[in-house]
């Protein structure tokens, strides 16, 4: 097998095309992430222990085992589930999948702006009388959110990047049309090589923006983060 | 269910494999880490730029598309083979999480105060005391939680491998699956679980490290 330039050319309009799917992919799992990431928070914030205790633990599991085996269980096994069972498309799976794997890191993203809140706010807040509502969109919020904006966007990137993890259950995006375009012609090599540069075209000058961010707001999080 | 012993003894035969490639990739990894985040503070700007380099391609590109990519163009475009592809799944994991461990070396090394090279100078150390005696040892407790978190991410990492043909847990479970449909829901919860109990002496080791690096720090 050598390397041929033309095959290279030749392979990145369709790449291309998959770039599309793999982006749109990647707002709908970050969307579902970020939404779902506040159901984390919620549960942790529940005054009853025993609760807070066991979705502690689920949040723990669904974070450290593989994304692609959660995957393939949302896919292959929900269907076969007696009552709930419903057949997904891939696409759905891919978000409902990925999403939820990476809510668990995004939870800890909010719960880590949360936690730098200053005590005096709360107590502040509550010697004001202000409501449990008014706390938080008054006062709390405001502060907790602005520090972890550089950790979202971290966040959209390493998604950005799972998300070809989707092709394995079939849903055809960048990685997926260059496997297929390898097993048609048997050229591996080259469209890999374009769908590997395209995500470095794409992921590193995010990776630089966003370490502008960071050093503007300049904050340091307790943090229990991919990268 | 009467199956279930059945699905683990099908799925337990890719035990080795996963915890053969996990534990290569963590030796694999931690050394690059420690050669990549130590080029990267080194004052030879060459040797800098390189590592630079080759920090971001990786980080900046897929895991799963590197191991494609790897098992591919290794043997075809460069004819190199490793003689396994255990070895294959282990180099692209290990470049991959290599280059983001290096920016915790990097960032801990870089996060030592300043005062303590000063001082270190002027105590006249060489370089090498410096680093062994002065910066190290205070950098590596702060690496230490974060070191932890990564070796979780190429625990999940190792679950790619079935995609290059390795006959990992996740392999053997798709086997099983494929010809026992309606069995799939606990193949995928048996798989999920048994990550899980190989990921808790992880998660015990990560949480350890985090009271570690607090113990006797102000903040």
């Amino acid at each position: 097998m050598t390397w041929s330039w033309d095959v290279f050319f030749s392979v990145i309009p369709l790449i291309v095309k998959g770039l599309w799917i793999t982006l749109g992919l990647t707002l709908a799992c970050y969307l579902f992430a970020a939404l779902f990431g506040f159901v984390w928070v919620f549960i942790s914030r529940l005054p009853w222990r025993p609760v807070t205790w066991l979705f502690g633990w689920i949040a723990e599991f669904i974070r450290s085992t593989p994304p692609l085996v959660q995957l393939f269980f949302i896919y292959y096994a929900w269907p076969m589930m007696p009552v709930i069972g419903v057949s997904l498309n891939p696409f759905v799976a891919a978000i409902l999948g990925l999403g939820i794997h990476f809510s668990t890191y995004m939870s800890e993203v909010y719960r880590s702006g949360i936690e730098s809140v200053d005590k005096g706010q709360w107590e502040a807040s509550t010697a004001l009388n202000l409501s449990t509502r008014q706390k938080w969109t008054k006062i709390i919020l405001p502060q907790a959110i602005p520090p972890t904006i550089p950790m979202l966007g971290n966040y959209l990137i390493i998604m950005f990047k799972e998300v070809p993890l989707a092709s394995t259950i079939g849903v055809v995006a960048m990685l997926h049309i260059a496997n297929d375009y390898g097993a048609q012609y048997y050229k591996f090599v080259e469209p890999l090589t374009v769908v590997a540069l395209f995500f470095l075209l794409l992921s590193y000058p995010s990776a630089l923006l966003i370490n502008k961010l960071e050093k503007k707001y300049n904050r340091s999080f307790d943090k229990k983060t991919l990268a | 269910m009467s199956s279930l012993p059945d699905i683990f003894s099908a799925v337990v035969q890719g035990l080795g494999i996963t915890l053969q490639v996990l534990f290569l990739s963590i030796i694999c990894a931690s050394i690059i880490a420690f050669v990549a985040g130590l080029s990267r503070v080194n004052t030879n700007p060459l040797l800098r730029g390189f590592t630079g380099f080759y920090v971001e391609i990786f980080r900046g590109t897929s895991l799963i598309v590197q191991l494609f990519w790897f098992s591919y163009a290794l043997p075809g475009l460069f004819n190199i083979h490793l003689g396994s592809d255990v070895w294959v799944a282990v180099l692209a994991i290990s470049l991959n999480y290599g280059a983001y461990m290096s920016e915790i070396v990097r960032g801990s090394i870089q996060a030592v105060a300043a005062g303590q090279t000063e001082a270190s100078i002027a105590l006249n150390l060489s370089r090498f005391q410096r680093m062994r005696h002065i910066i190290l040892p205070q950098a590596l407790r702060m690496m230490l939680p974060e070191y932890g978190n990564y070796l979780i991410q190429i625990l999940k990492a190792t679950s790619l491998v079935s995609l290059i043909g390795l006959t990992d847990l996740l392999y053997y479970g798709n086997i099983y699956r494929s010809t026992h449909i309606a069995e799939s829901p606990m193949v995928y919860v048996l798989l999920l679980l048994m990550y899980f109990v190989i990921a808790l002496p992880l998660i015990a080791f990560t949480r350890k490290m985090e009271s570690i690096s607090k113990k006797g720090v102000a903040s």
